[in-house]
């Protein structure tokens, strides 16, 4: 295992509605290394994307951190003052969002908005900022990048949008970078392109990512751990291999069934039954538990542990309970 | 309906870039007739020591109430005819114009500074600066606004900038809401939650990510509202509270000439169409503006 570049610890996210208290992040634990990929799994709304918003300080009211800690380097990012917050988003951790349209601004020319993020975090200005803007764009496969950078966001394709967005998300040499969904809005064949694009800058620039998908093909080529989120917790994670190859929660179980299995017709693509719960009203118990095919009578009114289920694996399932051993006690929630 | 599109059409980007921007505003004819309309009047304005054939307030005693078009009197030719006191009427409708323009201009700009700022900080920080402004806002919108401008201009008397504030009173109200409404949804964009992933501060955000997205909408407001404010100046001008009467106004004009409109009706007549086409023409241009700045109201 290389160094820990990235640990969040019992992470609580709530956002005041006029519902009730909706517990978008509840207790959320992960850890990144340096160099590697983690991939953050889950449905819409399971809260990937607040958690990634958490870390990065980004949640707005009726959103709020309630508790926990993100140690980025050692050091607990929402502990910090907020102008040593702005020197980090952008600067050592870089974002890439869902929809390149909407993330670039409609106003300025993608020149505008590089030489503006490098002039943000003091990386370069002027002549040398327009320079590196063409580097960036040329590093990012952008072909022509000189006539590239006058054009404004509405002229370029999907995939160019999302390669200035990773231009800008790198643009000052970030040790991690939190990806979510980057994918999600571009049509199959751009993904793969994308996600080789952002495999590459990885190599290159030794960079950490944590990779926000729902998208389990993605997950297994291009991540090294994943963690699954149902419902504002992580209900397992493992490197992805063996996740893939044996899932252990029931729900990432049935995940897995919902995914054809290419050169394997045989093997028919169930659903999960049931949908996601009312996330102001959860239930007491395993949150999976109304939909789970290996519901047991105390899965209702007790919350599991998380239980370790071999070398870097650990799953949140009673099911696990005397096979593994508890890797952190039964609060949280 | 559908008419064929042609290549050119086709590689041509519909960009918000400058070029593209006044390729369409030129292709609006009405727009393109009313905003020369609206420079004629300013260069009228401007240049009125130049043009105008008679100082506005010269008094000819030999010629009260000349028709106009008529024939020269006395040596002096009158085109749009003299008032009751003689004074030339195209004269004073030349400097009118600088009255009621420069007054737009100035109460125009200084609402949509003040209501832009306001909305602005309201939109983005919300809370309780927000709730006071918008109650304030609120009564503002139910304060009669003529009313208003009696009470301040009759404790005053007619003069300049007494009349630009309660012009100005009411009128940031509009920008204020404009704003306001705007930053609210642009403050959710992505691109500013990009900007702020990307380490930007708060004025960043608001003056470099949110201000160029709201800007449009704005100079259409800014633009009907100079038209509104041109009315409002006239209106207080011809109830005698407004411009003093020293200074050439078109409301004051029009209603000098009340008492003679059935004898004189050119003296009332001019200076009330110098209102009506200027006001026409910058409505026009703005809404040919408006066409062109959203494109939903593209055809």
């Amino acid at each position: 295992m290389g160094e820990t570049i990235l640990e969040v610890r019992d992470l609580h996210t709530h956002f005041s509605t006029y519902r009730g208290l909706l517990r978008a992040v509840d207790g959320v634990g992960l850890t990144v290394e340096r160099g590697e990929t983690l991939a953050l799994v889950g449905e819409s709304g399971c809260g990937k994307s607040v958690t990634a918003l958490s870390i990065m300080r980004l949640v707005r009211r009726p959103g709020r951190i309630v508790r926990g800690a993100a140690l980025f380097d050692g050091e607990d990012l929402l502990r910090k003052s907020n102008a040593a917050m702005r020197r980090i988003r952008g600067g050592r951790i870089g974002m890439v969002f869902q929809d390149p349209l909407s993330t670039l601004n409609p106003t300025f020319s993608v020149e505008t908005q590089i030489v503006e993020s490098l002039k943000v975090h003091g990386a370069a200005r002027g002549r040398e900022a327009r320079e590196r803007s063409v580097e960036l764009l040329e590093a990012m496969g952008i072909p022509a990048p000189q006539e590239r950078l006058r054009a404004y966001p509405h002229e370029l394709s999907g995939g160019m949008r999302q390669r200035v967005m990773i231009a800008i998300a790198v643009s000052c040499e970030p040790e991690l970078l939190i990806a979510d969904e980057p994918t999600t809005a571009l049509d199959v064949t751009l993904q793969a392109q994308i996600m080789d694009l952002l495999a590459e800058i990885k190599e290159q620039r030794g960079l950490a990512i944590v990779l926000i998908t729902h998208d389990l093909g993605i997950v297994s080529q291009f991540s090294d751990r994943a963690a699954v989120m149902y419902a504002g917790q992580i209900v397992e994670y493992g490197p992805v291999a063996e996740l893939l190859e044996e899932p252990l929660h029931p729900y990432t179980q049935g995940l897995l069934r919902c995914v054809p299995r290419l050169g394997r017709p045989d093997v028919p693509i169930t659903p999960i039954e049931g949908s996601v719960p009312d996330m102001t009203a959860l239930p007491p118990g395993c949150r999976f538990a109304p939909r789970c095919p290996r519901v047991e009578d105390r899965c209702g009114g007790e919350m599991p542990s998380v239980y370790r289920a071999g070398p870097g694996r650990a799953v949140r399932c009673h099911l696990y309970e005397g096979v593994g051993e508890p890797e952190c006690s039964r609060e949280s929630g | 309906m559908t008419q064929p599109v042609t290549e050119e059409q086709i590689l041509e980007p519909v960009a918000a870039t400058t070029p593209g921007m006044l390729r369409l505003l030129l292709s609006n004819r009405v727009a393109v007739v009313a905003g020369l309309v609206v420079v004629g009047f300013l260069v009228m304005g401007l240049l009125a020591p130049a043009l105008a054939p008679y100082h506005p307030n010269a008094h000819h005693p030999e010629a009260i109430r000349a028709a106009p078009f008529g024939p020269a009197e006395g040596g002096h030719r009158f085109l749009l005819g003299t008032d009751s006191l003689g004074r030339d009427l195209l004269s004073r409708i030349m400097y009118g114009a600088r009255v009621s323009i420069l007054l737009g201009v100035v109460v125009v700009l200084l609402t949509l500074v003040v209501g832009t700022g306001l909305g602005m900080l309201a939109g983005y920080f919300r809370g309780s600066f927000d709730a006071v402004m918008s109650r304030v806002v609120d009564t503002l919108l139910a304060f009669p606004f003529l009313i208003f401008a009696l009470a301040i201009m009759a404790a005053t008397g007619p003069n300049l900038v007494a009349l630009v504030l309660a012009l100005a009173f009411k009128g940031w109200v509009d920008f204020y809401r404009v704003a306001r409404g705007d930053v609210l949804a642009a403050r959710e964009a992505d691109y500013v939650t990009a900007a702020r992933g990307l380490g930007a501060s708060t004025p960043h955000l608001l003056f470099r990510e949110i201000l160029p997205n709201i800007v449009p909408p704005l100079i259409v407001l800014a633009t009907l509202r100079m038209a509104t404010i041109i009315i409002a100046e006239a209106s207080l001008s011809f109830l005698g509270i407004g411009v003093p009467p020293s200074i050439p106004a078109w409301g004051t004009m029009v209603a000098d000439g009340r008492a003679d409109v059935a004898s004189a009706w050119w003296i009332a007549t001019f200076p009330g169409l110098a209102i009506l086409l200027l006001v026409l023409s910058v409505n026009l241009f703005g809404e040919g503006l408006r066409d062109i700045l959203d494109p939903r109201m593209r055809k």
